[in-house]
């Protein structure tokens, strides 16, 4: 079972390029048709310098570049089938845009017991960095991991 | 943009969950847990089914909000998976301003959103802060 010494425990960071033809596939799954994604002239009159991605796509950036998706799931020793998405939090500092090249720095920063151990939560929080060095997001996201009885 | 409390400015209902829905999102979202789309894998671990990544919904509750609140005024965003989304699951997301707030001189709205499925029952519950 995962316990207290996780806490700090940092993972191999992953760069990731925001791809145009990656983003389109991730936009038509999900029926999204705001033009300020699909749009370069409708971004950049809203703002932007290219076509910004939508609020979650930061946590799949990071997946779809990882040389290991669930590293921090094997490195802590933790079996994929008994994991279920707890919480996700992301703070926005600065925008991305097509074209950016990303860096996340993932890390555990806590590690709680609940339900008399049948069930242990973890946090990894991640900072991203764009390519210009510019704090842009932090990712936040709580895992559950049902645990198996003791036999 | 001018808000009140209590004011519900997200209202957005996405097509059922489908297997093929979640057979896209894993290849779009380069999440490829395999609870999600394969039904022996699923149920090895405990599950009568594949279900949604909660992910998938999250996906959705920003879509309804970005249709809304332009995404360079989202500051943040953030949601608690509170039960697992079944396949055949209708969502329909709401927000409803909670609170009207300044940082540092920016004015903002903290936005209380939820995504339920079709029989009421809460799958995300969330908020966003939004700058005015």
């Amino acid at each position: 079972m995962v316990d207290q010494s996780a806490v700090g425990r940092s993972f191999t960071p992953v760069t990731a390029r925001v791809e145009p033809g990656r983003l389109r596939f991730f936009l038509d799954t999900l029926g999204e048709e705001n033009p300020v994604y699909r749009d370069a002239d409708t971004a950049r009159k809203a703002g932007y310098a290219a076509t910004p991605v939508p609020p979650t796509y930061l946590f799949c950036l990071e997946m779809m570049d990882a040389t290991e998706p669930f590293e921090f799931l094997t490195a802590l020793d933790i079996d994929l089938a008994r994991v279920l998405h707890g919480e996700q939090r992301f703070d926005y500092h600065a925008p991305v845009v097509v074209g950016d090249t990303l860096t996340f720095r993932p890390k555990v920063t806590s590690v709680t017991e609940k339900k008399g151990g049948a069930m242990t939560l973890i946090v990894v929080e991640t900072g991203v960095t764009n390519q210009n060095g510019v704090h842009v997001a932090d990712v936040s996201r709580t895992v559950v991991v049902r645990n198996a009885r003791p036999s | 943009m001018t808000l009140f409390v209590g004011e519900r400015i997200v209202h957005k209902t996405f097509p059922p969950i489908t297997r093929h829905r979640l057979a896209l999102y894993c290849g779009a979202s380069g999440d490829h847990n395999p609870i999600h789309v394969d039904l022996d894998f699923a149920k090895q671990a405990g599950f009568p089914d594949v279900f949604s990544h909660g992910m998938l919904v999250m996906a959705y509750l920003g879509q309804a909000l970005t249709d809304v609140v332009p995404p360079s005024r989202i500051r943040s965003f953030s949601t608690r998976f509170a039960a697992i989304t079944q396949l055949g699951a209708t969502l329909t997301c709401e927000g409803t301003v909670a609170e009207l707030l300044e940082h540092n001189g920016e004015k903002r709205a903290r936005i209380a959103l939820t995504t339920k499925d079709q029989t009421g029952e809460v799958k995300l519950a969330g908020e966003a802060v939004v700058a005015l």
